[in-house]
């Protein structure tokens, strides 16, 4: 097996970040279309915050309308991922840092991880 | 104006944001926020979730570009991620608790803020090496890049005035819903020594994994809406990539300009507008 090699390991990084960000706007696109073509004539009201519904604020509830096919909810899965996207890259540093055994960064590492962890999960409604 | 006309409307304005974010290094999301809440009357946490997500968008997309490159320094970006992330959770959670119009003040003031380093003159390189310092070499901080005649050699400097420094931009970041991405630099490049090529592609490869943190207490909370979100992750994102693939070929000096009296003009309609109330 090679060696995860810094180099090696930011090129790996490089196409994790592009594929990202590519699923993510064309999942944002689609669910752009499917959003105005049934609701572009009415009018939009951002003066007054008033939150998003509870079905799209938490995981479960964005997977389940983007699998409805509605147009928030597959926005929102977009934009899930593209949430996702930095998360993924901090998780495949930690097996890089690890491959190279360098202990203080899987540690380290693993406490970036854990901070995003508690924002995604850890802060729901 | 119906639900179409204001997603066009916005896309082409955060595209505009998008590429004069990228062709001044500012990013896109210091411009998107204040114009989706005065030109379009959007409430500012609206905007700020919105605009946190365009964030995430161009600073992966950039970064994907750039790490080919094999400049950034990961085990940096890495380390002091463990600032900006902790201060994005600490930005977000103060978001839900203070007035609007104190945000909006803060906005403006950090625009104003934004604007002076945009005019800054861009990077001079300095001598490279000094001293080793213990904090550094224990943390294996010091590397090298690519240069023309072979690896050139760097080492870093008083790592904990740059830590601190980014704990704030991440508090920023996670408040306001942009990159902070001038500030990073300022901590990498002028605190911290590293090579300017270094602490910009670093930057920018941190910039998304500090917005994810706050992005996800932003969705919990409601602030993400999908209505206004798309158009201004699309926008920024096309605007970006049009504005790094046209970087080379444009003078940049006026359009710095330009951009600043831009930015000069929407930090005073914010602290005039967050004074008073309206926003």
């Amino acid at each position: 097996m090679r060696q995860w090699t810094d180099e090696r390991m930011e090129r790996f990084i490089g196409g994790l970040l592009r594929i990202g960000v590519l699923l993510a706007a064309a999942l944002v696109l689609a669910g752009a279309v499917v959003f105005l073509a049934h609701h572009g004539g009415e009018r939009p009201d951002y003066r007054v915050f008033r939150g998003e519904p509870r079905a799209l604020r938490g995981v479960g509830g964005i997977v389940r309308e983007a699998l409805a096919l509605d147009g928030p909810g597959l926005i929102q899965t977009g934009l899930l991922v593209l949430i996702a996207t930095p998360v993924a890259r901090v998780a495949f540093s930690v097996f890089a840092f690890a491959a190279q055994g360098d202990r203080a960064y899987v540690v380290i590492t693993l406490v970036v991880l854990a901070v995003l962890g508690f924002s995604l999960l850890g802060t729901g409604p | 104006m119906t639900f179409l006309t204001m997603s066009l409307l916005v896309w082409a304005a955060s595209l505009l944001a998008g590429f004069l974010g990228a062709l001044t290094g500012l990013g896109g999301g210091v411009v998107v926020v204040p114009l989706l809440a005065v030109l379009f009357h959007v409430d500012l946490r609206y905007a700020v979730g919105a605009s946190l997500l365009s964030v995430i968008a161009t600073s992966s997309g950039a970064a994907a570009a750039y790490v080919r490159e094999g400049v950034s320094n990961v085990r940096v970006g890495m380390f002091l991620e463990i600032a900006t992330t902790v201060g994005a959770l600490a930005g977000a959670a103060v978001a839900a608790h203070v007035a609007t119009g104190a945000v909006a003040v803060v906005f403006g003031l950090v625009l104003l803020g934004a604007a002076g380093v945009s005019l800054r003159h861009p990077a001079r390189e300095r001598g490279l090496v000094a001293p080793p310092e213990r904090i550094a070499r224990a943390l294996r901080l010091d590397g090298s890049f690519p240069g023309p005649g072979g690896p050139v050699y760097y080492t870093v400097r008083r790592v904990p005035a740059g830590f601190g420094l980014m704990f704030l931009a991440g508090g920023l970041s996670g408040l306001l819903g942009i990159g902070s991405g001038a500030l990073k630099v300022i901590a990498m490049d002028d605190v911290m020594r590293l090579p300017f090529k270094v602490s910009t592609t670093t930057s920018n490869f941190m910039i998304g994994v500090t917005a994810a943190a706050s992005a996800g207490v932003y969705l919990a909370r409601g602030y993400i809406d999908p209505g206004l979100a798309a158009p201004v992750v699309l926008g920024v994102l096309a605007g970006a990539l049009l504005g790094a693939r046209l970087l080379p070929r444009i003078r940049s000096h006026v359009l710095r300009l330009v951009f600043a009296a831009v930015i000069v003009a929407l930090a005073v309609e914010m602290l005039y507008q967050g004074a008073t109330g309206r926003l």
